[in-house]
C-alpha cells in the first residue's frame, strides 16, 4: 500500500462510526418511546453512511480489489482503531445518551477541523457528515439536559452514566503515530488542539443539566492502538458473522 | 340528541360515504364507525411497531454495509409509519398511552406475521418481498378509505412500503443468483414465510365478522379472500423469476379463471398465533412491554424537565 498512514488514519476516524452504529443498531425497537427509537435509528444510519464513505476510500487506498465490506468486516479485533468509548454497552438509556453526547461533541469538533483537510475526499466526507453530527449533538445534548434536570431518579442515573463514561474521554485526544504524521501533512487533524474546548463545552452542558463534572483523573485507553475492551469481540462476532460464515459472496 | 336527530345524522353520514366524501375528525360519525376505526388504525400502528423487532433482529448481523444501511432505513420508516398511524387514531379521541395499554394487555392485536422468527438473513428478504407485498395489497385498498386521516396516512405509507418491497425482492434476487448455499437459504425462507404471508389477509370471508360493515364504510374495498387471491396471483410469477418454488403442492394456474388455485391454509395455526400462542408472541410482547416499562423513567424525566422549563419561562416573563 502506498499510503499506509493515510489508510490507518481513515480507519481511525471511520471505526468509531462503525462501532457506535453497531451499538445503536442493537436498540432498534427497544427505546423508551417511538420518537427516540426513530432518532437513534436515524443516528445509526447516519453513522453507517459515513462509515461507508470512509471505507470505500480506505478500500481504494488498500487496492487489490478490496471493498468497503472487507474493510468493515474482515479485519481482526486488534486491527480496529475505534476508541473504547464507542464500544461500551447500551446499559440503559442514560448510558446511551452519555456515550453519545461525549462522542458527539468530539465528533463535531473533529469534522469541523477535517473540513480543512488537504485530502479532498476526507474534506468532502466531513462536509457531508458535519450536518448529521450537529443533529446528533443536539439530540444527545437535549436528552442529557432532560435526564439530568428531570426527576431525581433520572438525575441519579444520568450522573452515574456520566461518571461511568468519563474515564473514556481522554482517549479521544490521543494521537497515534499515523495521526501525528497525517496531521503534520495537513491531511489529518491534531485532536489534542481541541481538548480544552471539548472539556469546556461538555462541562458547560453538564452544569446546565445540573450534573457534576467528574473529578476522576484516571483514564482508560487502548482502542486506538487496537487494544480493546472485552466487549469488542462480541460486537465483531455479530458484525462479521455473515461474511465469515459465507466468504466471498455477494449479498 | 333525539333519536330522530341521530337518525338524520346517520343518513347524512351514509350519504357522504356513498358520495366518497372523506370523513374528518370533527365530523359527526356513528359511534361504531369511530370504534372500528380506532381498532383498525391502532392495530395497524401496533403492527408497524412490533414489526420493527423481527427485522431489527438482523441489523447488527446484516451481511454488507449497504444492506445494513437499507435495513436501518426501513426499520426507521416503520417507526415513522407507526407515528403517522397513532396520530391518525388519536384524531378519533384515544391517546397513544391508551393504545399502548391495549397492546400490552393483549386487548389490541397486531399483525400475526410478526410472531414468526427471522432466523436467517434471507428472512429479511422474504419479509420485504412477501410481508410488505401483502401489506401493500391491503394498504393500497385503504388509500381510498372513507376516514380522511387514515386514507392520507396510507398514501404516504404506501410509497415507502413499495420501496421496501422492492428492496426485499432484490435481496431474494441476489440470493437466488448467488451460490448454492444462498439459493437454499432463499428457498428455506420462502418455505417458512409463504403461508404466514397468506394468513396476513385474515380469516376466510365466511369467518370474518367485520367484513360486511367494513365494506360498507369503504374501510375494505375487497374481501379477505379476494385480496389473498390477488396476492397469490401477483407473487407466484415473482417466485418463478427467482427460480424458487412456492411450498404448496396444490398450487396451479387455472387458465379459465386466469387465477392461481392454491391449497388450504392451516387455520389451526392461524388461530393459534392470533390467540397469542405463535412462535414469538411472547417474546414480541416481552420486548414491547420491556421497552415501555424500562423507559418509564425516561419519559417521566422528559415531562418533569418540560414542566420546569415552562415554569422558568413563566417566572422570567413575570
Amino acid at each position: 500500500m502506498k499510503n499506509q498512514d493515510l489508510y490507518k488514519y481513515v480507519l481511525g476516524v471511520a471505526d468509531n462510526s462503525l462501532i457506535l452504529g453497531q451499538r445503536l443498531g442493537e436498540l432498534c425497537g427497544h427505546g423508551p418511546n417511538l420518537e427516540t427509537d426513530i432518532a437513534l435509528t436515524n443516528i445509526a444510519l447516519d453513522l453507517f453512511g459515513q462509515t461507508r464513505s470512509y471505507y470505500q476510500y480506505a478500500a481504494k487506498l488498500e487496492g487489490n480489489g478490496k471493498t468497503e465490506d472487507d474493510v468493515a468486516m474482515l479485519r481482526l479485533e486488534r486491527d480496529y482503531k475505534n476508541v473504547l468509548l464507542v464500544e461500551q454497552p447500551n446499559t440503559h438509556f442514560g448510558h446511551v445518551i452519555a456515550r453519545q453526547y461525549l462522542f458527539d461533541v468530539f465528533h463535531y469538533q473533529l469534522m469541523t477541523a477535517l473540513l480543512n483537510s488537504n485530502d479532498e475526499t476526507l474534506a468532502a466526507i466531513a462536509a457531508k457528515s458535519i450536518k448529521e453530527v450537529s443533529y446528533h449533538k443536539r439530540f444527545s445534548g437535549d436528552w442529557l439536559k432532560r435526564l439530568g434536570d428531570g426527576t431525581e431518579e433520572s438525575h441519579e442515573k444520568m450522573q452515574e452514566a456520566i461518571d461511568h463514561y468519563w474515564p473514556y474521554t481522554d482517549e479521544l485526544f490521543d494521537m497515534t503515530e499515523s495521526d501525528v504524521k497525517m496531521a503534520a501533512e495537513g491531511i489529518g487533524v491534531d485532536v489534542s488542539e481541541f481538548k480544552e474546548s471539548y472539556y469546556k463545552e461538555v462541562s458547560d452542558l453538564l452544569e446546565e443539566a445540573t450534573l457534576e463534572v467528574p473529578a476522576n483523573p484516571y483514564f482508560k485507553k487502548g482502542g486506538k492502538e487496537g487494544i480493546h475492551s472485552e466487549h469488542m469481540g462480541y460486537i465483531l462476532t455479530e458484525l462479521q458473522y455473515m461474511q465469515r460464515t459465507y466468504p466471498n459472496m455477494t449479498w | 340528541m333525539s333519536e330522530k336527530e341521530i337518525k338524520n345524522l346517520e343518513e347524512i353520514f351514509e350519504a357522504r360515504i356513498a358520495r366518497d366524501d372523506k370523513i374528518e375528525p370533527k365530523d359527526w360519525m356513528p359511534e361504531k364507525y369511530r370504534k372500528t376505526h380506532i381498532r383498525q388504525i391502532s392495530q395497524h400502528a401496533h403492527s408497524e411497531v412490533v414489526g420493527m423487532l423481527p427485522e431489527g433482529n438482523w441489523i447488527t448481523r446484516a451481511p454488507s454495509l449497504r444492506r445494513k444501511a437499507a435495513l436501518l432505513a426501513k426499520v426507521q420508516d416503520e417507526g415513522g409509519h407507526g407515528l403517522y398511524l397513532y396520530s391518525a387514531a388519536e384524531t378519533l379521541g384515544i391517546s397513544r398511552e391508551e393504545m399502548y395499554e391495549q397492546l400490552h394487555s393483549g386487548k389490541a392485536k397486531y399483525s400475526s406475521i410478526f410472531n414468526y422468527p427471522s432466523i436467517t438473513w434471507a428472512d429479511i428478504g422474504a419479509i420485504g418481498w412477501l410481508v410488505d407485498g401483502a401489506a401493500i395489497i391491503n394498504q393500497v385498498a385503504l388509500c381510498g378509505t372513507s376516514f380522511g386521516p387514515y386514507a392520507r396516512a396510507m398514501v404516504r405509507i404506501c410509497k415507502e412500503e413499495s420501496f421496501h418491497q422492492r428492496q426485499g425482492y432484490e435481496i431474494m434476487l441476489t440470493l437466488s443468483r448467488g451460490t448454492e448455499e444462498q439459493k437454499a437459504m432463499a428457498q428455506d425462507a420462502l418455505n417458512r414465510w409463504w403461508w404466514p404471508s397468506l394468513m396476513m389477509f385474515g380469516p376466510r370471508d365466511e369467518d370474518s365478522p367485520h367484513t360486511a360493515q367494513s365494506m360498507k364504510w369503504k374501510l375494505k374495498r375487497k374481501t379477505n379472500d379476494e385480496l389473498r387471491q390477488q396476492f397469490v396471483d401477483q407473487t407466484v410469477p415473482q417466485a418463478d423469476i427467482l427460480g424458487i418454488s412456492v411450498p404448496d403442492p396444490d398450487l396451479k394456474f387455472n387458465s379459465e379463471t386466469g387465477h392461481y388455485e392454491f391449497g388450504e391454509i392451516n387455520w389451526d395455526e392461524f388461530w393459534q398465533v392470533v390467540k397469542g400462542h405463535g412462535p414469538c408472541n411472547k417474546e414480541r410482547m416481552e420486548a414491547r412491554v420491556g421497552a415501555w416499562e424500562g423507559g418509564a423513567w425516561v419519559r417521566d424525566a422528559a415531562m418533569a424537565y418540560a414542566e420546569k422549563q415552562e415554569k422558568r419561562k413563566v417566572a422570567k416573563a413575570s
